[in-house]
């Protein structure tokens, strides 16, 4: 049994992790907090308990908590991640943890940023479906084995959390560049048999700004929470120039 | 011209350079090796028209590679409008062609 005693021994030992947390509206600065270090403890965590306990004016985004949803990335010790899903001890720097908002896209305050530039790439990519039949058809059958089937499966569980886009070195300094999580998008369309658009589709992707801006350096593969490759995507776009559009 | 159209030719020029360069830097290290002179040069390229034919799609691949590149460089890293970047791209495009063109009817 333990002791008083031995109990506030315990409470003296906690160990404590610097959390540095990028605060203001528009223009802001890092601010220091100490919250306790816990077993299996998730950044988003940590940033809850601040709020709940030390700085209730702190604004984030979360909302599912279990890496489905794709809104608490964050910055973390300087790369982009869902917060829910990365563990405190994963990602310490010597018990220092510091988060700011994602890269490339306007802070709002605090942690949130206004991702309205990212969603607005998507429509400058020509990631927009336009179905070839109405609600009234059948379903389209789509052979699983075929070569664009695959293609677009391969890509096609994006959730537009935007991780890619704050990690790639392009979109951050050629403002015309639409940035990965849209190419591939694009692609997916481009491989999708149902979509009535596609050499419009293609014709985006190739504009300024489109797939020929991008270095294929492969920061956004790296960094996506599921594991897509962006830059396999445009890749495949960019193959297209030779090949044409994907066959059926 | 549309961008696919530059990014298009800058792979075709780019798959063109690639075994050419091999060969200009192995002629270059094979040929110096007894001293490098104008007289020997040009008792290898004069009337040859193997080198003239080689050179000739050099300097056309390269007219058209390097320009698209330095293009992209200027567009990223530089605030010089898309107007004047092409400008300054055709320019150096047609110097490229000139002078490079030039050199080997020079040597055959
Ligand atoms: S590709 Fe990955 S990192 Fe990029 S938006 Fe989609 S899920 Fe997020
Ligand atoms: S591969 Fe392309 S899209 Fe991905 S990070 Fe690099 S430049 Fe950006
Ligand atoms: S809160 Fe939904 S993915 Fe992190």
């Amino acid at each position: 049994m333990p002791t008083n005693n031995s109990n506030s021994e315990q409470t003296a030992k906690q160990e404590m992790l610097e959390v540095r947390v990028w605060r203001g509206q528009g223009q802001g600065q890092l601010k220091p907090y100490q919250v306790p270090l816990r077993k299996n403890q998730t950044v988003l965590d940590v940033i809850t308990e601040i709020q709940r306990l030390q700085a209730p004016d702190l604004s984030y985004r979360f909302s599912c908590r279990v890496g489905v949803c794709g809104s608490c990335a964050m910055t973390v010790n300087g790369k982009p991640r869902w917060t829910c899903r990365t563990h405190v001890s994963k990602v310490a720097d010597e018990g220092v943890l510091t988060i700011e908002p994602l890269r490339n896209l306007p802070k709002i305050k605090d942690l949130v940023c206004d991702l309205a530039p990212f969603i607005d790439t998507w429509q400058k990519a020509g990631a927009v479906f336009k179905p070839t039949g109405t609600r009234y058809d059948a379903p389209a059958k789509v052979d699983p084995d075929s070569a664009c089937r695959r293609a677009a499966d391969a890509s096609l569980q994006c959730i537009n959390c935007a991780v890619c886009y704050s990690a790639c070195d392009v979109v951050n300094w050629n403002k015309d560049y639409v940035g990965p999580a849209a190419l591939n998008r694009a692609w997916t369309l481009l491989n999708d048999v149902r979509h009535d658009e596609r050499a419009a589709t293609l014709d985006k992707v190739f504009e300024d700004g489109g797939c020929g801006s991008c270095h294929s350096h492969g920061n956004c593969t790296r960094h996506c929470p599921i594991e897509l490759s962006p830059s396999a995507s445009i890749a495949g776009l960019k193959r297209t120039l030779f090949t044409g559009l994907p066959g059926k | 011209m549309k961008e696919r159209h530059l990014f298009l030719l800058q792979r075709l020029s780019a798959i063109f350079l690639a075994p050419l360069v091999v060969l200009h830097l192995v002629v270059i290290m094979i040929a110096v090796r007894n001293g490098l002179s104008a007289e020997e040069i040009l008792n290898r390229t004069q009337g040859n028209y193997f080198w003239g034919g080689f050179y000739v799609l050099f300097v056309v691949s390269v007219s058209i590679h390097a320009p698209i590149g330095i293009r992209n460089v200027l567009r990223e890293w530089t605030a010089i409008p898309k107007t004047q970047v092409n400008q300054i791209c055709i320019f150096l495009a047609v110097i490229f062609l000139m002078s490079g063109l030039r050199a080997v009817a020079a040597v055959i």
